[in-house]
């Protein structure tokens, strides 16, 4: 069955219909990772959006019980140039196009993904909306014009509830703006017990668990969203070591005085070089991520810049000047993508033991 | 860290020649680095003994030694020129291995010369097979059960501890040289004994075959900040058990979760780091399908093949930043040249998938075994470019120049299931086509993935071909289905032969339906970025992102992958007509498919497609680009087989015409035409039937030389002395009919004159005349070639020149053309002429100074030679003497016959200049990887209708004190000549027989020229055989032999006193 991609700039692009048979709107973006599609369909930080993969062979070894990022997709649609028909992996349990169906995730294939990316390139990532193909073109790309990006991502995504993973070392509470288990799983590995809160508890409620340490995580849209987050945030500062990545690292940004801005296309990917400018050395990073901190509105913030991205040199991570508190832009946890920056988790660890220190606290496994 | 100041002066070392297993990718990769070099300011001085090399030329480096690359001679490099640097992981394991005798010789340390880029003693860690498992047990990498065994019998012990099968690895070998899987004790006893003798250091790996794992390699880099890269990972579509050289190959992975692929990055980066490695890298992985389990089978410390296709693969150039890394760079401080925008600290995103094919020297070697192992055997390789899977797969099949147009058996369908059953699981050059076929036969996916353990997501697609063939057939050519077929990479012959239209009926239904293909950019970051790079793939999308300038161009077609007759010397023409057009104010477009070449940099041309060389796909672009015209004369006989069918579609061709170029090939017409201008040409006829050939040879009289029209490098040409041998010659190895003529001519013994020109249809330049040592019969690719001649009388030189001129001018040739003369009886023939570049070219080009494809292109593109300086005739000889000597891949080749004749068998060349013949030829057969020893002995096998010739060199072996060894009968023939000589006996009689005697390594070298033929039973070619797998000197015709007694001669003079060795010379000149 034939189905259509229609964007707010009138163009459409036809291909055929794969997974569910609903029509969904979102922002069209476009991921540059050649493998790990599970991984970004799960991703919470997709909240709302049609991505497109530019691999164009998507699906090969199916989908699997293990690398979701989370239980349910938030993700808007799927745009593949082939989806394999006939996955072939000792793990793999759907197809593709089967799990698509079951998630209730419309998708389009063989269409030219290469095309819609430059494009997106070209113009920055333009909403868009998989319709039938006796959609009206013109009516669809004014309503999508006319219709502004979602502010609500964040609860949508976020955990209603608190829970909790029990570990045998220090206590970390993960504020989940949309968090990928990634995350959780690296922080479990170290053997914390991670108290994963909503993102909309305030300092208080969070301190009350007397944290060693604080995550806040990745999540989907515009930080500016979720004022009331950048607010805990401040009055984190100062009180527990604080680990921001993607989203979380905005909401530090944003929380210790500097501003966030839309980027043309953003960074997502497998393959973004990043530099620390404290050793000079460069770690392959995965990144999913539309806004970024302005560079310009660091000047007289507490922040030190940390990291830069070597292509485009935008910031990738930053540090508080007088508080324990780091993040960075990227996702140390990969998954997908390479795991160079795995050493973040250690960094944070250096934190939580020396906050330990200094507060005399110590934990009893 | 910025560019090293420390150092001003590098001295590259290049592979040398052109084997198997070691191709044209050292010529890319070294050129790249010298490039890159020479960019940065250094002072760069070159070494390599192949002159048919882009590197080798005078431009790459600062200063281009043409060499031997043995440690003597790069010594004498290294105190002339007092290098500060030594860059060796550029050069293949020839360079590696060079590097690390020069060090452990002491020489670098003795004059101050620093190893840049990865250091001698990671290379060690990461070539010893011993270091490398006790690293890979420190790093808690797995790798699977093996033992470094020096006997057979340590071999044998292991066996009894794991089992079979096992896979046997020699050290410190190209392509994998004598090893092999092993099922059996009968096979361990033969491959043993071969992987010990044909390792350097006398050492093997035995190791648990994990056949049937997924083979996946990751091309990485690291540079002087401990900072790495994946350039490109990559999935053999064989399993486990396949030389990868030999594989099928895509890239990027596709069968591999993200999980299992960062499994593997990670051990790879881990490796590297551990290693030290400074440069490019390449880490081969096996991974059980059914478990996350998985082992690192090897890494290469250098760049390799894997690293060539990885760079065009990606467009990310591995071997430029190699080189800017060994000169201190950090990978963030060097531009990405495809993007300019980014940095070469990132991994390249692929947005199509590409498929590589080895391209096997079967074709040339009827009687190869064509089974494929661990040992390597292709002599090159195609890539193909497309957005799926069945698109690259169908387009790399295209180009493989096999006359295959699809996945199909050119033997047709319907094979017995149990040949099939065969094929699939033995897995030679064609399993392929008998996957395609077992479909065909309606064998299932399961039972095909259990035979060949091909993984399911390839023989999937492969079963989607085959269904949708049948698709195709029964609906006829729809409009939907057209566009399904282009977009799965089915070519318009194909889908002619599927359904009942021509093949002009299916262009225009294809042309209706508004069906064409557009070129997408490889741009390494999957279109994230802006990039210029002109470098493009044809597929069947939306968005055309191969733009067209105002400037007019001209289209070049390359020469496709490396063969056996077609070498990298047409790549060396190729780049140079790209370099001639540009500068003669044209856009250069390329097209071609050779992944390894340096005509496929995407530095080189204006534009490249990377595309398959096929009429269609010529066609496809020639129609986007609309260039002024398109020249075929310097991409070898690929290009020029197109020509024809370019004309017909109305291109212009640039250069001699298609009618004349069809004069010089066919052989009726080349008759009449010689006969016009009054030229002597071997008697000779067409035949069109097997009785017609008898007739025309009874007529003409034996010896007669056969042959089919229309080949390359000589293939299924053949000597043949009476009419029983011909007429098994006829069933064998022609199909003749109307349509495939067999040429018969009269064989002309005699010496053989090659001469190159370049003619603009008024003035014709000859740069030089060469000579053959080899006689004529011995295929001039074959034979030593020398410059200038040496023993030609000047009147019969003036004639040769003279019949030049006219045969320029009666074909009315533009550009280049290449003859072949016989002087028999101060008489001289033509025996062929090719309107097109050849295989001396660069070698010509190199020792007198003319750039010959420079000078022919603009000549073809309107300025003419008066114009550029030249007025017809030879140019002067210089004083030097310069040989070209064809290196062999024997070893590699089981079971075939080594002897020379009229079809071509060598992979490469090599050059040798000096001030004498036999100081040239002594370079030239060192670096042909001959052992010259000065004292020994030699063994003569020889055919009855040669001893009368041979004593004159048994005589000159002995009086240069050689010991003579001798079969019972040429024994006897030598006792005549009062020559002490030893009797051996026959094979299979008195121990030691003569395969005893080589085994041994009694025989320094031998001279067998016993029954020649194409029966692999016979007595000479067992003797043959042996010689190679021993690694003992065998010549098999007179004249390389004479030409080796001349070398020898030279040292013992050198040893006697003047008086005495003064008289000798006079002797041996006579």
């Amino acid at each position: 069955m034939k189905r259509q991609l229609i964007l707010e700039n009138g163009q459409t692009f036809v291909g055929e219909a794969i997974g569910s048979d609903t029509e969904r709107a979102g922002e069209v973006v476009f991921n540059t990772g050649m493998t790990g599609y599970q991984e970004i369909l799960s991703d919470p930080s997709y909240c709302g959006q049609i991505v497109t993969l530019t691999y164009p062979l998507i699906g090969n070894y199916g989908i699997n019980r293990d690398d979701f990022e989370s239980i349910k997709p938030a993700i808007h649609g799927l745009i593949v140039r082939e989806a394999a028909e006939y996955p072939s992996h000792f793990r793999s349990q759907f197809s593709l196009h089967e799990w698509l169906k079951k998630e209730d995730i419309p998708g389009l294939e063989g269409i030219d993904t290469r095309k819609l990316t430059r494009m997106i390139r070209e113009h920055g990532t333009l909403k868009g909306r998989l319709c039938s193909m006796d959609a009206n073109v013109h009516e669809v790309a004014e309503e999508l014009k006319e219709t502004p990006l979602p502010v609500d991502q964040v609860s949508r995504v976020s955990t209603k509830n608190q829970y909790i993973n029990p570990g045998v070392k220090e206590r970390i509470v993960l504020v989940d703006y949309g968090v990928k288990k990634g995350i959780v799983k690296d922080l479990v590995s170290e053997g914390y017990e991670v108290v994963v809160v909503p993102y909309s508890w305030d300092a208080d409620n969070i301190l009350a668990l007397q944290p060693d340490g604080i995550v806040l995580s990745n999540g989907p849209g515009n930080p500016a969203d979720v004022p009331e987050a950048v607010e805990t945030v401040k009055n984190l500062l100062g009180r527990a070591p604080l680990f921001g990545i993607c989203l979380g690292h905005q909401l530090l940004a944003l929380a210790s005085g500097a501003l966030t801005v839309k980027m043309p296309f953003g960074h997502r990917g497998s393959n973004h070089p990043v530099k620390d400018l404290r050793t000079g050395q460069i770690s392959i990073t995965s990144q999913n991520h539309g806004y970024t901190v302005d560079p310009d509105s660091i000047d007289g913030t507490p922040l030190d810049i940390t990291h830069i991205n070597v292509n485009d040199k935008s910031i990738e991570g930053v540090k508080h000047q007088h508080y324990p508190a780091f993040s960075v832009q990227y996702h140390p946890e990969a998954s997908p993508g390479p795991e160079d920056a795995k050493g973040l988790f250690n960094e944070f660890k250096t934190y939580v033991k020396n906050s330990q220190k200094a507060s005399g606290r110590k934990t009893y496994a | 860290m910025p560019k090293r100041t420390d150092i001003q002066k590098i001295l590259v070392i290049g592979s040398g020649p052109i084997v198997i297993g070691q191709a044209a990718e050292f010529d890319y990769a070294g050129t790249q680095a010298c490039q890159a070099l020479k960019e940065e300011g250094y002072e760069v001085i070159l070494i390599n003994s192949n002159p048919a090399t882009i590197m080798t030329d005078e431009t790459t480096a600062d200063r281009v030694y043409i060499e031997p690359l043995t440690k003597d001679f790069v010594s004498r490099i290294i105190r002339q020129e007092r290098p500060d640097g030594l860059l060796a992981t550029l050069g293949g394991q020839t360079g590696l291995n060079l590097a690390v005798e020069l060090a452990e010789d002491g020489i670098l340390d003795e004059y101050g010369v620093q190893v840049l880029g990865t250091s001698l003693k990671a290379i060690r860690e990461a070539e010893d097979r011993e270091e490398f498992r006790a690293l890979m047990n420190r790093l808690n990498e797995p790798v699977p059960e093996s033992d470094i065994i020096h006997s057979l019998e340590e071999a044998e012990a292991f066996v009894e501890r794991i089992g079979y099968p096992v896979i046997v690895r020699p050290a410190y070998t190209l392509g994998g040289t004598g090893g092999g899987l092993v099922y059996n004790e009968k096979d361990l006893r033969e491959i043993v004994p071969n992987g010990l003798s044909a390792s350097p250091v006398h050492q093997c790996l035995i190791e648990k075959s994990i056949a049937g794992f997924k083979e996946v390699e990751y091309e990485v880099m690291r540079d002087g900040n401990d900072q790495a890269i994946v350039v490109c990972n990559m999935e053999n579509v064989d399993p486990v058990g396949i030389h990868t050289g030999d594989s099928i190959v895509v890239a990027p992975s596709q069968t591999l979760s993200d999980r299992e692929y960062q499994l593997l990055r990670n051990s790879s980066l881990k490796i590297i780091r551990a290693l030290g490695i400074e440069g490019g890298c390449n880490v081969q992985c096996a991974l059980d399908p059914y478990s996350e389990d998985y082992y690192i089978i090897e890494v290469n410390p250098r760049v390799s093949r894997s690293s060539a296709l990885a760079s065009k693969a990606t467009g990310y150039p591995i071997a430029k930043l190699s080189a800017k890394i060994a000169a201190g760079y950090h990978l963030d401080e060097c531009i990405n040249p495809i993007t300019k925008t980014t940095y070469a600290s990132f991994e390249p995103a692929l947005d199509y998938i590409v498929t590589k094919i080895p391209r096997w020297p079967f074709d040339k070697f009827d009687s190869a075994n064509r089974t494929l192992g661990t040992q390597m055997k292709a002599t090159g390789e195609v890539m193909a470019v497309g957005r799926t899977f069945p698109e690259s797969l169908l387009k790399a099949v295209r180009s493989t120049e096999t006359d295959l147009t699809h996945l199909q058996h050119p033997k047709g369908n319907g094979f017995p299931k149990e040949e099939l059953e065969v094929r699939l699981q033995k897995a030679d050059d064609e399993r392929i086509l008998y996957v395609s076929e077992a479909f065909r036969d309606g064998f299932t996916l399961e039972e095909i993935h259990q035979l060949t353990q091909i993984d399911r997501y390839f023989l999937y697609h492969i079963e989607k071909i085959i269904n949708f063939e049948k698709e195709i057939s029964q609906s006829g050519l729809t409009e939907e289905l057209a566009y399904k077929a282009k977009r799965s990479g089915f070519s318009n012959e194909t889908l002619a032969g599927l359904t009942s239209l021509s093949l002009k009926e299916t262009e225009e239904r294809l042309h209706t339906y508004g069906i064409k293909p557009v070129y997408k950019m490889v741009d390494t970051c999957a279109a994230e970025f802006a990039s210029e790079t002109p470098y493009y793939y044809g597929t069947f999308e939306q968005e055309q992102e191969s733009l067209i300038t105002s400037k007019p161009s001209i289209l070049v077609l390359g020469s496709g992958p490396i063969r056996i007759g077609q070498g990298i010397e047409f790549d060396y023409a190729t780049v140079h007509t790209v370099k001639a057009i540009q500068e003669a104010g044209y856009e250069a477009i390329i097209i071609n498919n050779n992944p390894e070449t340096v005509s496929t940099d995407f530095e080189i041309s204006d534009k490249l497609y990377f595309e398959p060389l096929t009429i269609e796909d010529v066609m496809n672009v020639i129609e986007h680009e609309k260039p002024i015209g398109v020249i075929v004369q310097f991409g070898g006989q690929t290009a020029l087989n197109l020509a024809e069918d370019l004309a017909e579609r109305g291109v212009n061709l640039l250069g001699t015409s298609l009618e004349n170029m069809d004069a010089a090939e066919d052989r009726d017409k080349f008759e009449q035409k010689l006969m016009e201008l009054d030229i002597p040409q071997p008697l000779g006829k067409t035949a069109t039937s097997v009785d017609e050939a008898v007739n025309i040879a009874l007529n003409i009289g034996f010896p007669v030389l056969v042959r089919p029209s229309y080949v390359l490098g000589g293939r299924a040409m053949e000597i043949v002395y009476n009419e029983s041998d011909l007429l098994r010659y006829m069933a064998r190895a022609v199909k003749v009919n109307e349509k495939h003529p067999v040429l018969i001519d009269r064989y002309l013994t005699g010496k053989e004159i090659e001469v190159d020109a370049i003619s603009d249809g008024e003035t014709v330049v000859i740069p030089g005349i060469m000579e053959h040592i080899e006689r004529a019969g011995v295929h001039s690719g074959d034979s030593i070639a020398v410059y200038p001649t040496q023993n030609v009388e000047a009147d019969l030189k003036e004639r040769i020149i003279d019949y030049t001129i006219r045969l320029a001018k009666g074909f009315n040739i533009k550009g280049l053309m290449n003859i072949q003369f016989v002087i028999h009886n101060s008489e001289v023939y033509v025996l062929e002429v090719n309107p097109r570049s050849s295989r001396t070219v660069p070698f010509l080009s190199k020792i007198t100074e003319v750039n010959m494809a420079n000078l022919a292109t603009k000549a073809i593109i309107g300025k003419s030679l008066k114009e550029q300086g030249f007025t017809t005739g030879c140019l002067p000889e210089p004083e030097l003497v310069s040989v070209k000597v064809p290196v062999f891949s024997f070893a590699k080749l089981r079971s075939v016959d080594i002897t020379l004749g009229p079809e071509m068998k060598s992979t490469g060349e090599v050059m040798g200049r000096d001030i004498t013949l036999e100081k040239a030829l002594y370079k030239g057969l060192v670096a042909s990887g001959m052992k010259i020893p000065t004292h020994g002995s030699v063994l003569f096998t020889l055919a009855d209708k040669d001893k009368e010739e041979a004593m004159e060199l048994a005589r000159r072996f002995h009086r240069i004190g050689f010991h003579l060894l001798a079969t019972e009968g040429t024994a006897a023939r030598i006792r005549e000549e009062n020559i002490p000589v030893t009797v051996i006996s026959k094979i299979g009689g008195d121990s030691p027989d003569m395969l005893d005697v080589i085994k041994q390594g009694k025989a320094q070298f031998i001279v067998n020229t016993l029954t020649k033929g194409k029966q692999p039973a016979r007595d000479g070619f067992r003797i043959r055989r042996e010689a190679v797998e021993h690694g003992t000197v065998c010549l098999t015709s007179m004249d390389t032999a004479e030409a080796l007694v001349k070398v020898l001669e030279l040292f013992t003079f050198s040893a006697e006193a003047m008086g005495q060795s003064g008289k000798r010379v006079k002797e041996v000149l006579v």
